[in-house]
C-alpha cells in the first residue's frame, strides 16, 4: 500500500485497475447475469403457476379442462418445442466449430419449430374462443390464458431475438459478441422448454385427469 | 470469503494478458456447451419422460387419478432436472458455483410460493365456503 503513495515524481501513475479489464470481464459475467435474469423470469412463471393452482378449478359453471383440451394437439406442440431445443443445441455445437453456414441452418430450423409452436398455440386459443371459452368466462380460463399466453409471448420474443441474431451473424460473422449473444439465447430457449414441461404437466395433463 | 476469492481470480489470472485471454473462453465453452452426445442423451431422456405422462393420461393406464397425478408430477420434475443438466449445462461448478447458488435460491422461493399459495388458498376456500342455495334458504327462515 505504502509504495503507491510514495511513488517518486515523474513515475507513471500507479495502476489500481486495468481499464481494458472491464470489457473482458463482462464476457464472463454476462452468463451469470443472464442466468439471474432467467431465475427472476422463473419467479414470474411461479406466480402465474400459483395463480393457476389456486383458480384452476373455479369454472363458474363454465367449460372444464376436460371439455376443452385436445391432448394430441398438445403432444404435437410439446414435440415442436423439444425438437427446437435439440436443433438449437446442434446450432451451438456448429458455432463452437466456427461453421457459420451450418450454424445458420440449425438456427433457421429452430426458428421454424418455434413458429410452428406459436402458430399451433394461436390456433388452439382461436378454437377455445370459438367454443365459448374466452378469458373472461371463468377464473380458470383467466389464469389459463395468462399462464400459457405469457409462455407463448416469451417464445415469440425468442423467435424475434433469433431472427435478429441470424442477421447479426450474417453481417458480422461468428465474432465473440455474437457467440455470447447466441449463448444467452440458448439459455433462454432451453429455459422456455423447461417452463413448458410445467405447463403441459400441470395445466393440460392434470386438467384432463380431474 | 468465497466472494473475495471469486473476485480476485479475475485480475490475478489476467496477469499474463494473452494467457488469461485464451483461458477464459475455454472455461466458458466448458460451462456453456455440451457435446453431441450430451445433447442427444438429454433429448432421448426428454422424449421418454414426455411420452410416458402423455401415455398414462391419454391411455387411462392407471385407474387411480391421484396416483397418476403424482406420477406425472414426479416425471415432470425429473424432466426439468434433465433439461437443466443436459441443455442448460448447469453444474455445481459453473461460474464458480454462483449459478447453482442462484438456482437453489430460486427453487426455494418457488416451492414456498407454490406450496404456500395453494395451501393458504385451499384453507381460505374451505373456511369461507360460499353459501349454496340450501344455506341461503336456511338463513332466510
Amino acid at each position: 500500500m505504502m509504495h503507491a503513495d510514495t511513488a517518486p515524481p515523474g513515475a507513471a501513475a500507479p495502476v489500481f485497475y486495468q481499464t481494458d479489464e472491464e470489457g473482458h470481464h463482462s464476457e464472463g459475467s454476462t452468463m451469470l447475469g443472464f442466468w439471474l435474469y432467467l431465475m427472476s423470469d422463473c419467479l414470474i412463471f411461479a406466480t402465474l403457476f400459483a395463480t393457476y393452482g389456486v383458480l384452476g378449478r373455479s369454472y363458474a359453471a363454465g367449460p372444464t379442462p376436460k371439455d376443452l383440451f385436445d391432448l394430441p394437439g398438445i403432444a404435437v406442440n410439446t414435440a415442436m418445442l423439444l425438437f427446437s431445443s435439440i436443433t438449437y443445441g446442434f446450432a451451438m455445437l456448429e458455432m463452437d466449430r466456427d461453421r457459420i453456414k451450418r450454424t445458420q441452418v440449425w438456427l433457421a430450423i429452430t426458428g421454424l419449430f418455434g413458429v410452428a409452436f406459436v402458430a399451433l398455440e394461436i390456433r388452439e386459443f382461436a378454437h377455445l374462443f370459438h367454443e365459448g371459452a374466452p378469458p373472461w368466462r371463468s377464473a380458470f380460463l383467466s389464469s389459463f390464458y395468462t399462464l400459457v399466453g405469457t409462455h407463448g409471448l416469451h417464445v415469440s420474443m425468442g423467435i424475434l431475438w433469433l431472427v435478429v441474431l441470424m442477421v447479426q451473424v450474417r453481417k458480422y460473422g461468428l465474432i465473440v459478441e455474437n457467440k455470447r449473444r447466441l449463448m444467452c439465447l440458448s439459455m433462454f430457449w432451453h429455459f422456455l422448454d423447461l417452463i413448458w414441461i410445467g405447463v403441459f404437466t400441470v395445466v393440460y395433463l392434470m386438467g384432463v385427469l380431474e | 470469503m468465497s466472494a473475495d476469492a471469486h473476485h480476485m481470480a479475475g485480475p490475478v489470472g489476467h496477469g499474463g494478458a494473452s494467457a488469461g485471454h485464451g483461458h477464459d473462453p475455454h472455461a466458458q465453452s466448458e460451462g456453456g456447451h455440451g457435446t453431441v452426445q450430451s445433447y442427444m442423451t438429454g433429448f432421448v431422456l426428454s422424449v421418454i419422460l414426455t411420452v410416458i405422462p402423455f401415455w398414462l393420461v391419454m391411455g387411462n393406464v392407471l385407474d387411480n387419478s391421484l396416483v397418476t397425478t403424482l406420477v406425472i408430477l414426479a416425471l415432470g420434475g425429473v424432466q426439468m432436472v434433465v433439461h437443466v443438466v443436459y441443455f442448460l449445462h448447469m453444474s455445481t461448478k459453473s461460474e464458480g458455483g454462483w449459478t447453482f447458488m442462484a438456482l437453489i435460491f430460486t427453487i426455494t422461493l418457488v416451492v414456498i410460493m407454490l406450496a404456500g399459495s395453494v395451501w393458504v388458498m385451499y384453507h381460505l376456500n374451505h373456511n369461507m365456503m360460499p353459501m349454496d342455495a340450501h344455506d341461503v334458504m336456511n338463513n332466510a327462515r
